[in-house]
Parts: C-alpha cells; sequence; structure tokens
C-alpha cells in the first residue's frame, strides 16, 4: 500500500517521513551514507580511485602522458577531467554524446581542481619544451565527492565535496540521493579544503537560502571534511610503497 | 508586445547612480537596458554593466516537443551563445545555472506542457559576465511578460590577493583577484537562488561578499523598477 502511494504521490510520500525528522532509508536529515575508498584497482592506469557513497559509485583513472605546453603558458602543464555518465550508471542516461549532465560535471571537476590548486601546473612541467599531460576518466554513477591518491604528483590540498538539498524553501537534508535530488526545490555543494578554505559554493539555482543557513551548510561540511580526510589518510597508510 | 507604444518601439533607460570613481567597496559600474528591440522574439532586452553588453530574446510559453514536455509545467530551455566560437562545456554549465536560477522564480505551473526558450548573446565580454546574463534574462522575461513569483539580480564580487572586495569586476580585476564569486539573489527576501564561485576563500569572505551583494542588488532592483516606470509612463 505503501509503494502504491510513493508511485502515486512521491512528494507527499516524502514528507511524511520529513515531517518525522527522518527519511525513508532511514538516515537523520544530517547523516551521510556509508562512504567506501578503494585504491589502485585499475593496474593500465598511472593511479586510480574508487569511491562509493551509499549505492553511488564513482570509479576515477589518471593517466599521465607526454604533451606540448599551451603557448601561453609554457612552464605548464595541464589536467583535463572528464566525467562520463553512460547508461550503465542509470537510465536516465542514453548512449551518444555527453549529454548536459556530464558536460556540467566535467566542467564542475575542471573548477574544483583549478580552484583548490590541488596540483600546481608548473610541477607537471619536465622541460619547457615537453610537458606530460594528465587525463581523468569517470564512469558510472554521479558523486559528490573528489578524492586524490599521492603518487610521485605534489597533492598541495585535499578537497572535499558536501552535498545538500533544500526542501520545500526551508528544509535542508545532506547528502541527498537521485530520488531526493528529483523531489528537491534546490541542491547546494561545498567543497572544502582542510584549512576550513571553500573551493567552490556550487548552487545551480533551486529555492533561495539564507545567510544562516549557509552558515550551517558550512559547519556541516567542515565536519564532514575531517571524517572524509581520516578515512583518505587510513588508505594513504595502507597502500604498499612501490 | 508592441501593440500600444506609438512612440518608438524601444525603450531606453539609464543609470547615473554610483558612476563616481570606483574605490574599494559598494560601487557598481554604469548600467543601462534597453527592452523590446527585436521584434521576431515575445520579449527581448539588453543589459549593459560598464563594457559587458549581453542581449536575450525569450520565446514563451509556446510549443513544446513531446519528449521535453513536463506534464505539471512549463519547460524552459537556455541558449548561451559566446562572442566568439562555438558554445563549449563552460557555456553549457553556465546555461544549466542560468536555468535553475529562472525555474526557481518562473512560474510554470501556469503554462504546464509549454517551453520558454531564453537565449542570450554575448555582445562584449568586459568582466562580470554571468551577472551582466542574469539581469539581461530577468528584463527580458519581465518584457516577454512571463509570470514570475520574483525577479532577480546577478551580482560578482572578486577578492583580491589582501582580501578587498570589488563589486562588478572589470575583466582585469577579475583575472587579478584570488577569488571570484557570483551569486544571483531574489527581489522579495534576497535570498541566495545561485552562487558560482571561482578561487580559495574563507567562510567569513562568503558571509561578507554575500552581504556586500544583497546591499549591491538593492540598486539593482531600484534600477529595473525604475527602468520599467519609465517604460510604461510613456504611453
Amino acid at each position: 500500500m505503501a509503494a502504491g502511494f510513493k508511485t502515486v504521490e512521491p512528494l507527499e510520500y516524502y514528507r511524511r517521513f520529513l515531517k518525522e525528522n527522518c527519511r525513508p532509508d532511514g538516515r537523520e536529515l544530517g547523516e551521510f551514507r556509508t562512504t567506501t575508498v578503494n585504491i589502485g584497482s585499475i593496474s593500465t592506469a598511472d593511479g586510480s580511485a574508487l569511491v562509493k557513497l551509499g549505492n553511488t559509485t564513482v570509479i576515477c583513472g589518471v593517466k599521465a602522458e607526454f604533451a606540448a605546453p599551451p603557448t601561453d603558458a609554457p612552464d605548464k602543464g595541464y589536467v583535463v577531467p572528464n566525467v562520463d555518465l553512460p547508461p550503465l550508471c542509470s537510465s536516465k542516461f542514453r548512449s551518444g554524446p555527453p549529454g548536459e549532465e556530464a558536460q556540467v560535471a566535467s566542467q564542475f571537476i575542471a573548477d574544483v581542481i583549478e580552484n583548490s590548486q590541488i596540483i600546481q601546473k608548473e610541477d607537471l612541467c619536465i622541460s619547457p619544451g615537453k610537458l606530460p599531460e594528465v587525463t581523468i576518466n569517470e564512469e558510472t554513477a554521479l558523486a559528490e565527492v573528489n578524492l586524490k591518491k599521492k603518487n610521485y604528483l605534489n597533492i598541495r590540498t585535499h578537497p572535499v565535496a558536501t552535498s545538500f538539498a533544500v526542501f520545500d524553501d526551508t528544509l535542508l537534508i545532506v547528502d541527498p540521493t537521485g530520488e531526493e535530488e528529483h523531489l528537491a526545490t534546490g541542491t547546494l555543494t561545498i567543497v572544502m579544503d582542510e584549512e576550513g578554505k571553500l573551493c567552490c559554493l556550487h548552487k545551480p539555482g533551486g529555492s533561495g537560502l539564507t545567510g544562516a543557513k549557509l552558515q550551517d551548510c558550512m559547519s556541516r561540511a567542515v565536519t564532514r571534511h575531517k571524517e572524509v580526510k581520516k578515512l583518505m589518510d587510513e588508505v594513504i597508510k595502507s597502500m604498499k610503497p612501490k | 508586445m508592441e501593440v500600444g507604444m506609438h512612440t518608438d518601439s524601444k525603450s531606453r533607460a539609464e543609470t547615473g547612480a554610483e558612476s563616481g570613481p570606483r574605490g574599494p567597496g559598494c560601487s557598481l559600474r554604469h548600467f543601462a537596458c534597453e527592452q523590446n528591440l527585436l521584434s521576431r522574439p515575445d520579449g527581448s532586452a539588453s543589459f549593459m554593466q560598464g563594457d559587458t553588453s549581453v542581449l536575450v530574446g525569450v520565446y514563451g510559453p509556446a510549443e513544446v516537443k513531446v519528449s521535453k514536455e513536463i506534464f505539471n509545467k512549463a519547460t524552459l530551455e537556455v541558449i548561451l551563445r559566446p562572442k566568439i566560437g562555438l558554445p563549449g562545456v563552460a557555456e553549457k554549465s553556465r546555461e544549466q545555472l542560468i536555468r535553475n536560477t529562472c525555474e526557481a522564480v518562473v512560474l510554470g505551473a501556469l503554462h504546464p506542457r509549454t517551453s520558454i526558450t531564453v537565449v542570450l548573446q554575448v555582445i562584449s565580454d568586459a568582466g562580470s559576465l554571468l551577472a551582466c546574463c542574469l539581469n539581461a534574462a530577468c528584463m527580458a522575461l519581465v518584457d516577454a511578460g512571463v509570470p514570475m513569483r520574483a525577479l532577480f539580480c546577478g551580482v560578482t564580487c572578486a577578492l583580491d590577493a589582501d582580501g578587498t572586495l570589488v563589486l562588478d569586476p572589470t575583466a582585469k580585476q577579475e583575472k587579478e583577484a584570488r577569488a571570484v564569486l557570483t551569486f544571483a539573489l531574489d527581489s522579495v527576501e534576497r535570498k541566495l537562488l545561485m552562487s558560482t564561485t571561482k578561487g580559495l576563500y574563507s567562510d567569513a569572505e562568503l558571509q561578507q561578499c554575500l552581504a556586500a551583494a544583497q546591499t549591491a542588488s538593492q540598486h539593482v532592483f531600484r534600477f529595473y523598477r525604475e527602468s520599467l516606470q519609465r517604460r510604461y509612463s510613456k504611453s
């Protein structure tokens, strides 16, 4: 009977849960899903990582290649992120050229990498003649957590992303699932690094937020950063030294 | 649309406000807005902030392709054409931001199974481009008579290396800045509708920029009101 109600009135069904301050999957409004991190799964790539946030899974491969530098910056390398959202990950996507969501996600990753200065492009320079280019390929479903592994690459900061959804202009929930994002009236993603500096505050439209609510989101992003950083440190420690 | 406007079909409004020397603080560049310039679209507007200029045309509510129709509200489409070159991934990202901002204010439920298309053309880019696009889109939606629950405006802030805030930065100021933040605010309660940022900044700086943007948005909304009053008082 509940399944029928959910199909016919998904928003009302969801509101019933929100009134009791919980969500259909049993989480609190401020609770994150279980996060799993795995590295080195792709042997042909120079570096790879697999991150699972509940059922959302993203795999990322990094490859370094030699390339000539761009003429306007002869002592810098460049990073080319590419997000691929294939039909494998969700029925929303069709095969063919990258849809809007994939393009927007690629641009977002490019911006975060540039803003957080996670790697200095000068570090990628071998000599002002030839430079390596690093391409990142991401597959399967959407996730909002970024992961970079140290592998002879000087990683300066560890930005961590936290996503929120706004409901009915008032209620804020953390780490929305796909269904929740669809029913939400707005979404927000905050990417923060370890010193509490923000790399990105991405709020693509949706219902308005006051300054106080934003402050609340920041504090949650800070706690989330600590949790994820701990997880990342454990994973890196367990990595066999090459 | 043009019915009832015997005099020039264009209506121009300019602001002389805040056009003094731009010191560090809350001063915006000179604004200018023209509405109803294009004959084909249902609404059009050209917005100029200093040397940055964007031309927008709005078509709608109009017929929508069955694959794109939404049963209970209007489908909003945004197309942003850069000044030179073909639209790329960066344009797609901006289109999504503008579209989601418009969707939050447009009363799509009044026109189900229709489409509202917003086409933006960048005429010149001298800094604060996204904010100018948002302002132009709002004016064009008003010109087209699309029902909205609030107006919105775009404000850009730049933070330079020593933390000084500059509102409505020029292209040079944006390049030298440590961080550039663009906000879209609504007219009813000055809530934050959209935000996109570039560069590193702290939490306190964000709140400072947001407060400055909210104050600056008052000037923009006052300018909207004056320009519309001037336009409709002629007839």
